[in-house]
Order: structure tokens, then C-alpha cells, then sequence
């Protein structure tokens, strides 16, 4: 047990941390709108617990460990600080549509990483090292990250069934008629901008102690297509989707690894099992839109279990018309 | 900075902003005709790059499958650019069949299409470092030159201005084929059916017009002008790796919602702004330039700057 916990410690943190990224592009999108800027707000809040664990809070004397409450407190200031960003970029960029609005999105997280580059105080290139451990042991970080998913879960859980809820997927199924309805489409829309950025920078800010080392490389336009990889494949009509794609695709490589490791596999297939991983996840991202496109996790899949013979019908006059 | 240094990077803009232009003509034409974003477009783009590389008969690094190996013969400079360009094409179509047309065929949502476009565009970027491996790899000038000086002196004897000669190449390349575009889309036949189903593809397709057949043909030269672009921006700064595209193909976006989406003289007067903006400003900031003149006129004109206002009807 010991040893597992050390080998695939950091791999199950980094799961559930990558659950929650994949929950915080969903936000958006049961209001209908495809934001990829979960990773500008989940680099910004990983450089600001760096600065702040660095350079703001009295260092910590050797062999002791970082005080948890900072780490809380910079989550909180994280939190506020990718609020208000997300409402200044949010009011303006929530009038576009579609497309437009994943465009504006990119185009917010490459200027979150240059700026970064630039700024002397997040390490410019280098980044920021040494960045103090709230724990002894990697795996330890579970105290903290799975009860944040679990709390985030249940509280999207309970959105989807409440009056904004509501008010986000009349959006997602047709924005005019919701306007009609008297759903103020860009205050919901900057609403659901703002919970996901909120839920990327938290994460960012103890994915930041967690990694020990924060730069530029964190939060780029790959992982954007990586988070909106787990919530395409995980399923995008329930949460439970992104979180299910955000674990099992986080464990993919490690599980492609352990299978390029079985003996008797020629060479050629265990290099391209390990070396060629992201070539499957670009190719399930590809087909699974195709072949599944509402994600493994469908809200189908509670239905069908309970009326199959009024489904048959549905599908059958489907298959007619 | 005196009025030679500023000729000169107005040179250097230039030439970029050509590049950006046609490379970006490549979304405009699919985009155009389907409605959607192609993101596979960069990887098209950089692949195009390395198709060049080969058809030249180099060999490649010591990672990947295909190490140290080469083709047994060498094309010269301008025939591997085309070459490379034919090949993208058909790459462009393969994915059309084998991506996009299942997707059209259910009638699936666009952003649907848009991310699997983006799927495959990590999977191609990712078969192309499997294959070859992440170094950077650039094409020998004397063998692309042909014979022809390194840089040419536009001024007097003394008062130089001294351009380098693959800058005008990549004008001249891009002007031609920017030329021959519009000439198609304008004068032929079958840029009269494409630009019928760019006007309603239904209609188009009741009077006679194969649609099928004329997206095919979109993307084939979307993927042609792709490669091409690719070969010339691996010109002027070296194919850096399977990644080069992807930053390249997000600052082509910002060109062509600039110029207006689907807009061909557009996307032509995005990529020249873009390219000469970016030329201008300090090189640390250089990568930003094209990101907030996007986020800017996402806010003021989504339209575009030369794109028709289009109102939502329900």
C-alpha cells in the first residue's frame, strides 16, 4: 500500500485537482458557452499563491512545514482576485457568440502568459522555484483536494436543480427565447464565467504547492484543449461528465505506460504507448465527437434505466422521421 | 530610428504579414463555405513545413521513427514548396472525409466540429514528433537560394538598404499565389460554385452544383496555401518543431477576425496589419501584439474590420 501511495500519490492529487479544471470549463458551458480560459485563471491563481507563499508571507524556517491557513488564505485571495478579472473580461466578452467567445478566451490566456514572461515578479521565463510544502508527502494533498471536488460537485450538483440553473441551460438550449423569457442572458453568462474562473484560480493556487515550481508553461492554449478534451469525452450535459473525464483522462498515461510494460508487446507498440499518448487523446478528442457526442456520461443513461419502452419509442420514430 | 531601419522592418512586417495572410486565407475559405473553424488548419500548416523538408531528399534528426532517414531523391527548392503544398492538400481532404463530413452528415452542433478539429490537429502535431522528433529543422539557403545573393541592396552604394533576398522571396511567393487565388475564386467556373455554396450551400446544390464535391475542392486549397505557408514561414525563421503551427494558427485567428470571418480581402488586410504591428513592437511583447488587437476587436467590431454586420434572426 505504502509503495503505491508513493508511486501514484502526486498522479491521484493531480486527478482530482484536474477533475475540478475540467468542472470549472463546464460552468460556462451549461450556460451554452465555450470559454477556454480555465487555464489563464488557473495560471493566475497558481502565480499568486507562488508570490505570495515566496515573497509575502514571513519565510519559513527550515525542516518546518508551510502553516496550512496561508495556504487557505491564498486560495480565498486567488479566488477574489480571479473573480474580478473574470468580470472585467467577462461583461465585455460574453456579448460575443459562439465562436467568437472561444476566440476572446484564447486570446485571454496567451495574454495572461506573456504578461507573465514579462513581469519580474512571476519569474519572467524561470518561473518561481521552491515554493514551501504544506505537507511532508505528496499524497497528503488529498486532504485537501478531495473534499474540494467533492464540495464542488455538490454544489454544481445543486445548481443544475436550482433557479439559475435553470436559468443557464434556457440559455444553452436557445438564448433569444430565454431572453424572451426574461433571463438576463449576459448577467447569467458573466455569472457562469465567473464560478469557473473562480474554481481554476483556487485550484491553480494549490496545484502551485503541489507542483513546488510555477511558470508560463502552466495554463497554455494545450491545456485548454486538454480540460475541454475531458469535458467533451467525460460528457458535457451533467457534471458528472468533466469529472469522470477530468480523472480517467488524467490517468491515461500513466495507464498507457503500465500497459507498454506488459511483456511481449513489440517495440514498436509499447514506444508509441508511452511516447505517443497525446496522438490518442487528439484522436479520442477527434472520434469521440463523433461517436459519442454527448460524452461517455449522458443524462440518457439515468433515463433510459428508467422508461426503456417509452425510449424505444422515441428512438424509433426518430429512426422514421 | 532613422528612415532606413524603418523601411527596413516595414520589409520585414510585410513579408510576416504576407505569410499570415495566406495562411490564413486557408480558415477563411473553409470557414467561408461550412461555417466552422477548421483548427487542423495549423497542423495542416505545419506539416506542410515538414512534407517541403522531405520532398527536398534532408534527412532527418537522430529522435523519432523516422530517424536519419531520407527520401532517395531531391527536389529542387520551388517544385518540394509546391509538392509540399499538393501533399497538405490531400491531407486536408483526408481529414475533410475522415472528420468533418461525418459530423455534417448528423448535422452536429459547430463547436462540436470545432473540437474535433482540434483533436486532430493534437493528433497530427503529435504523429509528426512521434515520427521525426521535436528538433528544429531548417531549409540549407543555398539549396532554397539556387544561386541567388543572400540579400539584395535596394538603396545606392551609399546609402544601402540591404533587404535579405528570402524576405523577398516570401513576397513575391505570396503575392503569386494570392493572385492566382482570387483569380480562381473570381474567374473560374468552379469559384463561381464556391462562391454559391459560400452563399447558401442548399440552394447551390438544387441548381446543379455538386456541394459535395466543391468543399472537397475548398479544402484541398485551404491545405495547398496551408503547406505553402508553412515552407515559407520555415523559411524566414527555421521549423522550430511539431509545435511551430500552433501558435502561428491561434495569431492567424486573430488575423482573419480582424479582417472579418470568411472575407478574403479581409483576411489579406489582417494579415498585413497583424504582421507589421508585430514587426514594430518590442520583442518581448512581440507574442501578445496579435492577441490584443484580437481581444480589442472582439469587444469594437466583431464583425470585422471589412466583415458585413449580421443580425440573429430566431
Amino acid at each position: 500500500m505504502q509503495s503505491f501511495v508513493d508511486t501514484y500519490g502526486f498522479l491521484i492529487v493531480t486527478m482530482t485537482l484536474q477533475a475540478m479544471l475540467a468542472l470549472s470549463l463546464y460552468l460556462p458551458l451549461m450556460a451554452g458557452q465555450l470559454s477556454l480560459a480555465t487555464p489563464g485563471f488557473f495560471a493566475l491563481g497558481g502565480f499568486v499563491s507562488a508570490v505570495m507563499s515566496t515573497q509575502v508571507f514571513p519565510e519559513v524556517p527550515a525542516g518546518e512545514l508551510f502553516p496550512l491557513p496561508y495556504v487557505f488564505l491564498e486560495m480565498g485571495i486567488a479566488a477574489v482576485l480571479c473573480a474580478i478579472v473574470a468580470v472585467i473580461v467577462g461583461f465585455p466578452a460574453l456579448r460575443l457568440r459562439g465562436i467568437y467567445l472561444a476566440l476572446a478566451t484564447i486570446a485571454f490566456v496567451e495574454v495572461v502568459r506573456v504578461v507573465a514572461l514579462n513581469l519580474p515578479i512571476t519569474g519572467q521565463a524561470v518561473g518561481i522555484f521552491g515554493i514551501p510544502q504544506p505537507f511532508e508527502d505528496n499524497f497528503e494533498y488529498i486532504t485537501i483536494s478531495l473534499p474540494m471536488l467533492l464540495i464542488a460537485m455538490f454544489f454544481v450538483y445543486r445548481l443544475e436543480r436550482s433557479r439559475v440553473g435553470r436559468a443557464f441551460a434556457a440559455l444553452r438550449e436557445d438564448e433569444l427565447a430565454a431572453a424572451a423569457m426574461g433571463i438576463a442572458p449576459t448577467r447569467y453568462k458573466v455569472l457562469a464565467f465567473v464560478m469557473g474562473a473562480v474554481l481554476a484560480g483556487i485550484v491553480g493556487a494549490l496545484n502551485a504547492h503541489l507542483l513546488n515550481t510555477w511558470n508560463t508553461r502552466q495554463g497554455t492554449f494545450d491545456a485548454a484543449i486538454l480540460t475541454l478534451a475531458f469535458v467533451i469525452i467525460g460528457g458535457s450535459r451533467t457534471f458528472l461528465g468533466p469529472v469522470m473525464g477530468g480523472l480517467l483522462l488524467t490517468a491515461l498515461p500513466e495507464v498507457l505506460r503500465a500497459v507498454a510494460g506488459i511483456d511481449g508487446l513489440p517495440p514498436i507498440v509499447a514506444q508509441f504507448l508511452t511516447e505517443g499518448r497525446l496522438i490518442i487523446y487528439g484522436l479520442l478528442i477527434a472520434f469521440g465527437t463523433l461517436f459519442f457526442p454527448q460524452g461517455l456520461i449522458s443524462p440518457d443513461i439515468f433515463r433510459r434505466r428508467k422508461k426503456p419502452e417509452l425510449e424505444t419509442a422515441v428512438t424509433k420514430a426518430e429512426a422514421v422521421s | 530610428m532613422n528612415t532606413t531601419l524603418v523601411f527596413q522592418q516595414l520589409i520585414n512586417g510585410l513579408s510576416l504579414g504576407m505569410v499570415y495572410a495566406i495562411f490564413a486565407l486557408g480558415y477563411t475559405l473553409v470557414f467561408s463555405i461550412l461555417g466552422i473553424i477548421n483548427f487542423a488548419h495549423s497542423a495542416v500548416f505545419t506539416i506542410g513545413a515538414y512534407f517541403t523538408y522531405a520532398l527536398m531528399g534532408l534527412s532527418w534528426g537522430f529522435n523519432g521513427l523516422l530517424a536519419q532517414q531520407e527520401l532517395p531523391f531531391g527536389l529542387p527548392f520551388v517544385f518540394a514548396l509546391l509538392g509540399g503544398g499538393v501533399l497538405s492538400g490531400l491531407l486536408a481532404v483526408a481529414l475533410e472525409r475522415l472528420a468533418f463530413k461525418p459530423l455534417r452528415a448528423r448535422n452536429a452542433d459547430p463547436l462540436l466540429t470545432l473540437v474535433s478539429s482540434l483533436g486532430l490537429a493534437v493528433a497530427l502535431v503529435n504523429i509528426i514528433q512521434f515520427l521525426v522528433g521535436a528538433e528544429a529543422y531548417s531549409y540549407p539557403s543555398q539549396q532554397v537560394l539556387a544561386g541567388l545573393p543572400p540579400s539584395i541592396n535596394l538603396g545606392t552604394t551609399t546609402a544601402p538598404l540591404i533587404i535579405p533576398t528570402v524576405r523577398v522571396v516570401i513576397i513575391i511567393a505570396s503575392l503569386v499565389i494570392l493572385a492566382v487565388l482570387v483569380a480562381l475564386i473570381n474567374g473560374s467556373k468552379i469559384g463561381r460554385a464556391m462562391r454559391a455554396v459560400a452563399e447558401d450551400g442548399t440552394t447551390a446544390n438544387l441548381l446543379g452544383i455538386n456541394t459535395d464535391r466543391i468543399i472537397l475542392f475548398t479544402f484541398f486549397l485551404s491545405g495547398f496555401i496551408g503547406g505553402v505557408a508553412g515552407t515559407l514561414v520555415g523559411l524566414s525563421v527555421t521549423i522550430t518543431g511539431p509545435y511551430f503551427g500552433i501558435s502561428f494558427g491561434l495569431k492567424g485567428l486573430a488575423v482573419i477576425v480582424l479582417g472579418g470571418l470568411g472575407n478574403i480581402p479581409g483576411a489579406v488586410v489582417g494579415g498585413l496589419v497583424i504582421g507589421v504591428a508585430e514587426t514594430l513592437a518590442p520583442s518581448s511583447l512581440k507574442d501578445a501584439v496579435a492577441f490584443v488587437i484580437l481581444f480589442l476587436i472582439l469587444l469594437a467590431r466583431p464583425q470585422g474590420l471589412l466583415g458585413r454586420k449580421f443580425i440573429q434572426k430566431v
